[in-house]
């Protein structure tokens, strides 16, 4: 078999997931901190609280905009790169992506477009209510994304007959358990970035000593946000983290870079891997570390990639389902240690708010505004483990990835593809930061007396 | 009535919903770099679409999901086979997309000209090629034993393809230029309008090309049904021209809407049940009933579609109702195409200077390095720069202070 096409296709759908993703994540966080600011406006009447929404707002379009269009290429990937996984899954899989479209993003889009264009043509009573509808519905739309991954992750309700899954039972797809972990961490996330976002913004013009009265609001609003949602991104990966102990042990193994059964098993803070030879070649670890994190005990006992894969051997036949260690390892240290760097962050600002010192240290606001391409940096992580962990699973223990690929494009077909995404998108990522730049730039104007 | 033909019913209206909207929204992006004289009445045509367009184009999001979860195997088979069609289509829809958003934020005649010529591109590519792709269900495909498709892009173009191809991008021109007539400052409507007598001759003439052939693909008992719709559809273009006198627009922007409605929908009566023909064995036709999934998916794909569908419709008329004023000519706020003589001259003016203040620069540096630095003045400026500092800390307090008042006020 050639697997060019197949990691051509793997490629391309990792670099177009992660790109929409960096997009959609600042949308369903600032879509909801700036219906928050409106619903301010609207209950005081105060303009600083519009000046702000309309300032944001203008920034959370351009984001949109990326996010909405990189969308459809997301749809359409399925059947053009991946048209056997579509037949084998399209009875399971496609239903939660057709409610999405149906129920969720047919109604933000709709929303959007009377919120940018009727400031001045509903009542701000409607308004408002279209700003909510655009936040709870983006947010509606990520829960029914997450139902499909969540699918491939670890199936439930379905059964295989004829090659093709059927489902047994629609409900299935949201009463998986695996969805809640997931959605939790993601649309915390998306809060986080959207916190994260706004304080960094706001730093730089509290450093330039320009728009303080919105500035100043607003970093408060995004620091409060961040502080809460980090924390709660930073459990809630905790428990999900527990919960794949049970759901994909292999994923968890490999991240933590878990060669063979141990128990206690130790946290490895530092290794360098050897995966030809199942071994690591040097590692710095914390003993017991990962049994207390994932069994909250001090000696329990915690499955190595090695028993695994003798026991999936067993289970589906002959076959390395060992992911990528390296990179999952990496992956989940860099998410890990941003994460404690962002709370870490986001509490020192809030001492400082505290102490009433917020702008007599430029050396924190200043650290504030370059640490906003780590939550970025996260969620990409994030995701790699996530994803690359699954593999060489598409559907978890149901169908594996090169089964999935299309059988009839040709690889120059692909590449093709690959390199026209890879242009417009990153011309694309370049106009809007770009554009962003120059909106920042021209501030938000000055307040009406 | 099974449950695939509602099934299937429901994609088609989802997906004749998005031509019949998106349909004026891409035919007023072919239109308006030659209808819009300047800058700022190019911006009022794109601004009658601003507020819509997302709404339009979701619907092409929701049909090819409710074909990915009705009918997993048509999807596939189409969406690998057709790839490079559907390649270009995302592309240039992805700039289109962006356009709407990108093109207001940067007055450079380079920067407007460039997301101008992304949303024409990107509504007449998808226009066009969304004509071939369904002249092609319905010509047929090579598609094997296996539902695979097994031919190349060329395949794809045939006299009867390129012809719809074509019907596709004059019908949304037209339905746009009616659009247009609705929603357009006036002024501008008198120099559309001999454009729409035009179209709707020419549209006119490639639609009955296109009856004629398409009445000869449909199966012996489609026949009747499918010369209905044809037609039907032909009376609709008919209706649909802009006429000299006025008052009759709404009236044509309802029929160019029917028309798009008929011409597509005789395509998927001549189909049904089959959604994708095979030429290489009628037997390998991909149809409603062995490109289907499971019959449980299907009850609750309609059971959604069909709750959500007036709750949409409904949406979209409120929108549609908030927005329906004519969008006025803005004065110009900008300068319209400057020629490349003045850009160049602009350019030049901006190096001159900042030459300028480059040599001024290199000026006082060199003056500075070559003076002696005297230890006194040296002291003097370091001293200076301590009070500099100080001065920066009191009033920031002050600042503050000020600040913290004006809260407690507030």
């Amino acid at each position: 078999m050639d697997y060019t096409v197949l990691n051509l296709a793997r490629l391309q759908f990792g670099i177009i997931l992660t790109y929409h993703f960096w997009f959609v994540a600042l949308t369903l966080g600032l879509s909801i901190l700036i219906a928050l600011m409106e619903t301010q406006y609207f209950r005081t009447g105060n303009n600083r609280y519009q000046l702000m929404v309309k300032f944001w707002g203008k920034l959370f379009l351009v984001n949109y905009a990326v996010g909405i269009v990189t969308g459809l290429v997301n749809e359409f990937q399925f059947g053009m790169n991946w048209s056997e996984y579509s037949r084998f899954a399209g009875s399971v899989f496609g239903l939660p992506v057709a409610f999405e479209a149906l129920t969720a993003f047919f109604v933000e889009s709709v929303a959007i477009g009377i919120w940018v264009y009727s400031w001045d043509k509903i009542s701000r009573r409607a308004h408002l209510a279209v700003i909510w509808l655009v936040a709870l519905s983006s947010n509606y739309s990520a829960f029914w994304i997450l139902a499909a991954n969540s699918f491939m992750q670890h199936p439930v309700g379905q059964v295989v007959s004829k090659g093709q899954v059927e489902p047994v039972e629609v409900t299935a797809l949201i009463t998986n358990s695996y969805l809640y972990y997931q959605y939790a961490h993601t649309a915390l996330a998306g809060l986080a970035v959207a916190g994260y976002f706004i304080m960094a913004v706001s730093a730089y013009y509290l450093l330039q000593q320009t728009h303080l009265a919105i500035s100043r609001w607003s970093f408060k609003i995004g620091l409060v946000c961040a502080l809460i949602s980090t924390s709660l991104v930073v459990s809630s990966g905790h428990f999900y983290n527990q919960y794949l102990a049970y759901a994909q042990p292999m994923k968890l193994a490999a991240s933590e870079a878990l060669w063979k059964t141990a128990a206690p098993a130790p946290f490895i803070i530092f290794a360098v891997i050897d995966q030809d030879n199942s071994r690591n070649v040097y590692q710095l670890a914390l003993p017991a570390g990962l049994s207390v994190l994932t069994y909250n005990s001090l000696n329990a006992p915690v499955k190595g990639m090695n028993v695994l894969q003798g026991e999936y051997v067993k289970q589906y036949g002959p076959g390395y389902y060992i992911p990528a260690v390296a990179i999952l390892f990496w992956s989940f240290r860099i998410m890990v240690g941003i994460g404690f760097w962002l709370l870490l962050l986001a509490v020192v600002n809030c001492w400082y708010w505290r102490k009433n010192r917020l702008e007599a240290c430029p050396a924190l606001l200043r650290a504030t505004m370059w640490s906003l391409p780590l939550p970025y940096v996260a969620i990409t992580t994030g995701w790699a483990m996530t994803e690359m962990g699954r593999q060489p699973w598409l559907v978890y223990g149901l169908l594996l990835t090169e089964k999935g690929v299309s059988k009839i494009v040709p690889a120059a077909n692909v590449w093709i593809s690959l390199f026209l995404y890879i242009t417009i998108y990153s011309g694309v990522a370049l106009a809007a930061v770009y554009i962003a730049r120059k909106i920042i730039l021209d501030g938000p104007g000055e307040e009406p007396q | 009535m099974d449950l695939n033909t509602i099934c299937f019913g429901l994609v088609g209206f989802l997906f004749i919903g998005y031509l019949v909207l998106e349909g004026f929204d891409y035919g007023v992006g072919m239109l308006f770099p030659f209808l819009g004289r300047s800058d700022a009445e190019r911006q009022a045509i794109i601004q009658t679409l601003a507020p819509v367009w997302e709404g339009n184009q979701v619907w092409l999001i929701a049909a090819g999901a409710a074909l990915f979860a009705g009918f997993p195997n048509a999807y596939a088979t189409l969406f690998s086979g057709l790839y490079l069609a559907l390649l270009l289509i995302l592309v240039t829809l992805i700039l289109r997309g962006v356009a709407f958003q990108f093109r207001d934020k940067a007055a450079t005649p380079i920067w407007r000209n460039f997301w101008d010529w992304a949303l024409f591109a990107g509504s007449i590519i998808p226009a066009l090629l969304w004509g071939v792709a369904i002249g092609n269900l319905l010509q047929g495909l090579p598609i094997d034993g296996e539902k695979q498709y097994a031919g190349t892009l060329g395949d794809l173009f045939s006299a009867y393809t390129i012809i719809t191809g074509f019907l596709f991008v004059l019908l949304f021109m037209l339905h746009g230029v009616n659009y247009l007539a609705l929603k357009l400052d006036r002024r501008l409507i008198a120099r559309i309008k001999p454009a729409g007598i035009k179209l709707g001759k020419i549209t006119l003439g490639v639609a009955a090309l296109f009856g004629l052939l398409t009445y000869n693909l449909a199966g012996s008992d489609a026949r009747v049904i499918t010369g209905t719709a044809l037609l039907l559809a032909a009376g609709a273009i008919f209706f649909a021209c802009p006429r000299k006198d006025d008052g009759q627009i709404v009236k044509n922007f309802i029929f160019s809407a029917l028309a798009i409605i008929a011409s597509v929908g005789a395509v998927f009566l001549a189909l049904f049940p089959r959604i994708v023909v095979s030429n290489l064995n009628p037997k390998w036709s991909l149809d409603i009933y062995n490109s289907a999934s499971n019959p449980l998916a299907l009850e609750s794909l309609i059971f959604v579609i069909g709750i959500v569908l007036p709750v949409i419709l409904a949406f979209e008329g409120w929108k549609y109702y908030i927005f329906r004023q004519r969008i006025l000519v803005q004065q110009e706020d900008f300068e319209p195409r400057r020629k490349l003589w003045g850009q160049l001259q602009g350019l030049l003016r901006e190096l001159i200077g900042y030459s300028c203040k480059l040599s001024v620069a290199l000026e006082k540096a060199t003056h500075t390095a070559i003076s002696e630095p005297r230890r006194e003045a040296k002291d003097a400026a370091q001293r200076r720069v301590i009070r500099l500092q100080e001065l920066k800390v009191l009033t920031r307090r002050g600042r503050r202070r000020a600040n913290d008042k004006s809260k407690t006020r507030n």
